[in-house]
């Protein structure tokens, strides 16, 4: 059954915006205070030749400003904006990226993990499989999906679909969110690890074009769980890294207090990865990060898939696997020193 | 959200971090006796009281598991660097001087070929010691290298982990990215036939479990040993509940069906040259 991306999509972009307006992050204040300067001067009613000069001015001025907050992000305010409650979660790329989202559940063992949803979608009219991992826009979504924290279930899932996927040579798109793979009792009972571990072997033999991007938290296994593919995109203010910046400075810091000194030693922006030659692309945030415009972001990351894709699809087809795993085996900084005697 | 999981906890250090110094007394963990060090050293680094399996070094592992003098190592030139320059409280690069002075390790691990009750095979391990055992770059390339030669040669395959660290941090997302590099070796492997068995030791767990550590044919865990993907301290914090005894055990994995078989130190030997003879490539 074919089904039409559902229509509230508008009352999201509304209620997101005023969740931005109500909630500026600590570093976006300058801009927030601005704008609110700029709606009081706009809501009068008849202005002056000098009110639309001031009003202009400030425009321009926002605009700077933006610019100017938004090109020296350190990775700590980079983590702030990756999480930012109003960026667009997988579901809204869903909405505004794919003509249609047809979903497919259930891992056939244990049961339908709503923290990844995966289903085949066609985005201008180009068939693919999509693997999302999905947060959640308000708290009752984010329950219902785990906060994009996936147990096995849904890593069994994606795998799943994939291979399906492969069967009828569709590529896959996978859209990573997640701050980590769930830590719970019931994750560790079902085969955290080894699902994870299964999912890294299989997918590096999943024979079909395999575009990775990570639109918001890329964490850790979790996120490299779904992660393992031809094309791996950040988008500009996401990050991807190892070990939560928390997590980390909670063992080398000795408290989670200590998160930003963390972000700033992980080197995990998407600049840090694409100068390290991890990812292959960063795909520009509009001014001011994807929460202020998410149809904008979206067309952009949508362009960027279908590029993408066309790209590995001229690849040969006895080239695609090859190329993927060479695109992982030269991972690593390692110094050859010979061993010395005695 | 309180808990951030990720693929390097920490497991709570319940095992001592080095080897039972011989001639000293040690109080067991386990059983709480005081027993000669020299004679858990004889007896495979377990306590003769109750066979609890204390830690053992790399170096005995091997003198352990393969036949004398058997042992060849490979890819020992690699060395570890620092890619980020990363520091925490102490420079990452000094962190691993000293490391390797302690340890006389280069990093957390060794592989090469050797042979087990005359049976050739291409054998790795984790030292848990070195760094909590972490998987960074080195131990990537090493492990991948080795897959890649046991392919080549179409011998078995065995790897002994043991990692509380999980994937490197200080070497952040190329730690990461070591557990996609080893598990697309090991999927090749796999697909030429070869035998991959896989020992897990205390502890086992995060990116060293979620990769290379699952993904045997055959699954051998030591008693009693801790291996799981989060730590159970994040664990505890996520649920907010006691965990369940033997959690994240061997045994544990045994019931929920992760592991094929526990198997002792003093047996593992035999053991696994005796499944080595069922799965003779083709
Ligand atoms: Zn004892």
């Amino acid at each position: 059954m074919l089904r039409r991306p559902t229509r509230y999509g508008s009352f999201w972009f509304w209620l997101c915006g005023v969740m931005s307006l109500l909630t500026p992050l600590p570093f976006e204040r300058p801009i927030h205070d601005l704008e609110r300067q700029l709606e009081a001067l706009e809501a009068q009613p008849n202005p002056t030749e000098t009110t639309q000069d001031a009003i202009r001015k400030m425009r321009v001025e926002i605009q700077r400003l933006k610019r100017d907050v938004y090109e020296n992000l350190n990775p700590w305010e980079m983590v702030q904006v990756a999480r930012h409650e109003a960026r667009p979660k997988a579901l809204d790329y869903i909405e505004l990226v794919c003509d249609e989202f047809v979903e497919l559940r259930g891992d056939r063992a244990f049961g339908d993990d709503r923290a990844i949803l995966t289903g085949f979608a066609r985005i201008d009219g180009k068939k693919v499989l999509l693997v999302a991992q999905q947060k959640g826009r308000n708290l009752e979504e984010r329950l219902k999906h785990n906060y994009g924290m996936a147990h096995p279930e849904g890593y069994r899932k994606a795998l799943s679909k994939m291979a399906l996927a492969a069967k009828y040579g569709l590529p896959i798109v996978c859209l990573i969110d997640t701050a980590g793979a769930y830590p719970g009792i019931g994750a560790e009972e079902r085969g955290q690890a080894y699902q994870i571990a299964f999912n890294l072997r299989e997918m590096s033999r999943i024979n079909t074009p395999i575009v990775c991007v990570v639109i918001g938290e890329g964490g850790s296994g979790g996120a490299l769980g779904i992660g393992i593919g031809d094309h791996v995109a950040m988008l500009q203010f996401s990050y991807y890294s190892v070990i939560s910046p928390e997590g980390c400075a909670g063992i080398l810091w000795k408290h989670p207090k200590h998160a930003d000194k963390a972000a700033h030693a992980l080197r995990f922006t998407s600049k840090d990865l694409l100068g390290f030659g991890i990812i292959d692309e960063i795909i520009q945030e509009p001014l001011g990060g994807a929460h202020r415009d998410h149809r904008k972001m979206a067309t952009t990351l949508k362009a960027s898939i279908l590029t993408a894709i066309k790209n590995l699809s001229a690849m040969p087809p006895g080239k695609l696997l090859d190329h993927r795993y060479n695109k992982f085996r030269k991972i690593g900084r390692f110094e050859e020193r010979p061993i010395e005697a005695g | 959200m309180a808990a951030v999981p990720s693929v390097n906890e920490e497991s709570p250090p319940s095992r001592p971090k080095r080897p039972v110094p011989d001639g000293l007394w040690v109080k067991c963990d386990s059983c709480n006796a005081t027993v000669f060090g020299k004679k858990v050293e004889e007896n495979l680094g377990l306590c003769p009281e109750c066979s609890h399996h204390f830690y053992v070094s790399a170096q005995a592992r091997i003198e352990q598991l393969l036949d004398e003098d058997s042992f060849e190592e490979w890819f020992g030139e690699l060395c570890p660097v620092d890619p980020l320059g990363f520091t925490d409280k102490k420079p990452y690069a000094q962190r691993l001087i000293e490391e390797q002075k302690r340890t006389g390790m280069r990093d957390a691990c060794i592989v090469g070929k050797g042979h087990m009750r005359g049976r050739p095979l291409v054998f790795g391990l984790t030292d848990s010691t070195f760094i909590m055992g972490s998987m960074g770059s080195v131990v990537g390339e090493k492990l991948t290298r080795a897959i890649e030669e046991a392919t080549r040669l179409r011998m078995p395959l065995v790897i002994v982990s043991g990692s509380g660290g999980g994937a490197r941090m200080h070497e952040g997302i190329f730690s990461l990215m070591q557990m996609g590099k080893v598990s697309a070796a090991l999927g090749r492997y796999h697909d030429a036939g070869g035998l991959y068995i896989s020992v897990l030791t205390n502890p086992t767990m995060g990116g060293v479990a979620a990769s290379f550590a699952s993904l045997g044919d055959i699954m051998i865990a030591e008693p009693k040993a801790m291996i799981g993907f989060a730590g159970p301290r994040v664990v505890k914090a996520t649920v907010k509940q006691n965990l369940p005894d033997g959690f994240q055990t061997s045994e544990f994995l045994l019931e929920h069906g992760f592991v094929d078989m526990i198997v002792a130190r003093p047996e593992l030997r035999a053991e696994i040259a005796r499944l080595i003879d069922y799965c003779q490539m083709k």
